[in-house]
């Protein structure tokens, strides 16, 4: 089997065994796995409705994975990009009530506010580690805190002691009365567009700039890059400014589509951690993120209508996320075993 | 209120929610001394309290006034097992070390909170009958200044917690399997040429810090909140991990760093009734230990460095 193929193979292995793990312990506390998984299926698919909602639900996910795809692809681990999401939401949301502005500059600039919030949340991280050789995994972890409760003190002040702000004026907004009226009135939203062409950025960046190439030559090997004459310090920061931008952007579906407010908060979103996940299982490329957005975008969002449908928790879900990034993260041992049939295939042969 | 009338206040409550900080940054200890980096302790936490908890609620007419304690046991057992996931996942199956913990983490809240929906048809359990009591410590309670501040309404936990500390120091610093755990951590080929079996020793080590982190989850829900719910732990896992590298991978260090933490939460729930500091913005005390471990981390604070190996596999043969 080459090398290829049994890439591609890890994460589909992985995916099939974390069903297989969810429908166990389906089976063992007593529920009905079939049922589960069908009002799973209906809760993604059932009507426009709730295909509307599961596109929406995609829409930050695809930016998150960017965001953890695009720092890993430079050899760093951005575990912060919950944080930078959240102040990124905070931004957008901040800016589309603070003002009002003709739809053509408010807009923009709103989103513009949540990329530069989430890039700035990235600079720190990417500045020590450049700087002063700080693990990022440990400095995103803690700015992850620190942007919850920032934030939370923000609104507190912005709402005059309240626990959300305002709605956003319409001019910010990206919601759109064609995809309400198609999906029958989900909140799907303009962003789905806006994440998408961020995908192709992406690709460009990477595949296209001499600023991609750098970054990942950084990524496969830091002292090569040093003496090809690249400077390493710079481009570590770089991707950590990007990725964070990324993240922001997610934060600002949130603020601009989805919500069209910010409320504190009590815990995290999850948006952030699940980017994790979407991107180790779309291998860090753009084209792969697409399709690990899609696949935890849809499960999160069907999981909703599992408690009503067959009196399953949601968290079944999250069970079976969690093991999928377990098995990807442990491919090693996968690709050894697809390497072990694959073998004695060959010697049956 | 009279200086030492604020210190009387604020000490018992930092040392109350620095205990299960202290044991779990005690686990990551164990486990990055011996190479492995987890980030899951979070996770191993939220299982230990939720096991805490359902024990207590289950077994609390049984056992009454030692159910705490058995609950602890309890919690042990199933952190310990599911430490054991990160343990082969990291180890044997040469995952990375910090995808595995986050795996750990959203596993473990996910899994507990499917079981707390399954078994009480709710987001969050029943209080709890049988908690950690607090009382004063006879004859050492009477010493002027030194008795109100440390011996006066204080959990035995507390005492638990430091004790384990200076433990671990012991086991760490002063005995065979401490040398050994620091080799594995430093330089795994040089340890495995001395024949010392690398895969096992951190094995091990993974097993202590799941062992540790699920009593410091179920010391946290059995003094702290009384029930389990979504947001029981939230993130002090993460914050036991702060403590240990505030602590510069040292037991004592992070105990003192645990302290210190503890110190700055109990400030951010209790400041608002003691003058000066009620004037402090809450979020600055919030936030206090990330930006300290921040600054450790950049050397502000005296050099921060990690065991060599941390965070590797080791891969027999190779160079």
């Amino acid at each position: 089997m080459s090398n290829r193929a049994t890439n591609l193979l890890v994460p589909i292995v992985s995916v099939v065994l974390g069903l297989i793990v969810g429908a166990i312990i389906m089976l063992v506390s007593g529920y009905s796995p079939i049922e589960g998984y069908a009002a799973l299926w209906n809760g993604i698919f059932g009507d426009l409705y709730t295909i509307g909602e599961t596109l929406r639900q995609i829409t930050p996910y695809l930016l998150a994975g960017l965001a953890v795809a695009f720092a890993f692809r430079s050899g760093l681990f951005n575990i912060g990009v919950e944080g930078q999401l959240i102040v990124g939401w905070f931004a957008a949301a901040y800016v589309g009530v603070a003002v009002e502005l003709p739809k053509i500059i408010h807009l923009p600039l709103a989103i513009l506010a949540a990329a530069v919030a989430g890039a700035l949340w990235g600079f720190v991280p990417g500045l020590l580690k450049a700087k002063f050789r700080v693990h990022e995994v440990i400095v995103t972890i803690m700015m992850n805190y620190i942007a919850l409760h920032v934030t939370n003190a923000l609104i507190r002040t912005v709402s005059d002691g309240g626990d959300r702000t305002e709605r956003i004026f319409a001019s910010a907004s990206l919601r759109s009365e064609f995809l309400e009226n198609l999906t029958e009135f989900s909140r799907l939203h303009l962003g789905l567009l806006l994440a998408l062409i961020m995908v192709a950025v992406m690709w460009f960046i990477l595949e296209k700039t001499t600023l991609g190439f750098e970054l990942k030559a950084v990524g496969f090997n830091q002292h090569a890059s040093e003496y090809a004459g690249m400077n390493v310090n710079k481009n570590i920061i770089m991707a950590m400014v990007i990725s964070g931008a990324f993240a922001g952007l997610a934060g600002a579906m949130e603020a601009l589509g989805t919500f069209e407010y910010v409320s504190s908060k009590g815990g995290f979103t999850g948006i952030g951690f699940d980017g994790i996940a979407v991107a180790l299982l779309g291998m860090n490329t753009p084209l792969g993120v697409v399709f690990g957005a899609t696949l935890f975008g849809s499960l999160k969002y069907g999981a909703l209508n599992m408690p009503n449908a067959a009196g399953i928790p949601i968290e079944i879900v999250e069970i079976v996320i969690a093991v999928i990034i377990f098995f990807v993260a442990s491919g090693y041992i996968i690709r050894l075993l697809l390497l072990r049939a694959a073998g004695k295939k060959k010697e049956a042969k | 209120m009279s200086f030492l009338e604020i210190l009387y206040f604020i000490v018992p409550s930092a040392i109350f929610y620095a205990a299960p900080l202290i044991l779990v940054a005690i686990g990551g200890v164990f486990s990055e001394r011996s190479g492995v980096v987890n980030i899951g302790l979070e996770g191993l936490m939220v299982i230990g309290a939720f096991v805490g908890i359902l024990f207590n609620l289950l077994f609390a007419d049984t056992f009454g006034g030692m159910t705490p304690w058995l609950a602890l046991i309890a919690a042990m057992v199933a952190a310990l097992l599911l430490s054991l996931l990160h343990a082969v996942a990291s180890i044997s199956f040469r995952a990375d070390q910090v995808v595995s913990g986050v795996a750990i983490n959203l596993l473990a809240i996910a899994l507990a909170l499917y079981l707390v929906k399954s078994i009480f048809d709710k987001g969050q359990t029943d209080f709890i009958s049988e908690r950690f009591a607090r009382y004063n410590v006879p004859v050492l309670s009477e010493i002027p200044v030194i008795g109100p501040l440390f011996f006066t309404s204080v959990y035995n936990t507390s005492f638990f917690a430091i004790g384990v500390a200076f433990l671990a120091w012991f086991v760490i610093y002063k005995t065979p399997f401490g040398l050994r755990l620091r080799a594995v951590g430093e330089h795994p080929m040089a340890a495995d040429t001395m024949g010392i079996n690398v895969a096992r020793m951190r094995y091990v080590a993974v097993m202590i810090s799941g062992a540790l982190a699920g009593i410091g989850g179920a010391i946290y829900a059995q003094t702290i909140t009384g029930d389990f719910g979504h947001a029981t732990i939230n993130g002090q896992g993460f914050m036991a991990l702060a403590a240990m590298i505030f602590g510069k991978w040292h037991p004592l260090g992070a105990m003192g760093a645990a302290l210190f933490f503890g110190f700055a939460q109990s400030l951010s729930i209790v400041g608002s009734s003691i003058p000066y500091i009620q004037e402090i913005p809450n979020v600055f005390l919030l936030i206090l230990p990330y930006v300290l471990t921040i600054f450790a981390l950049a050397g502000f604070i005296g050099r921060a460095n990690a065991p060599k190996a941390n965070g590797k596999p080791y891969i027999k043969g190779q160079r």
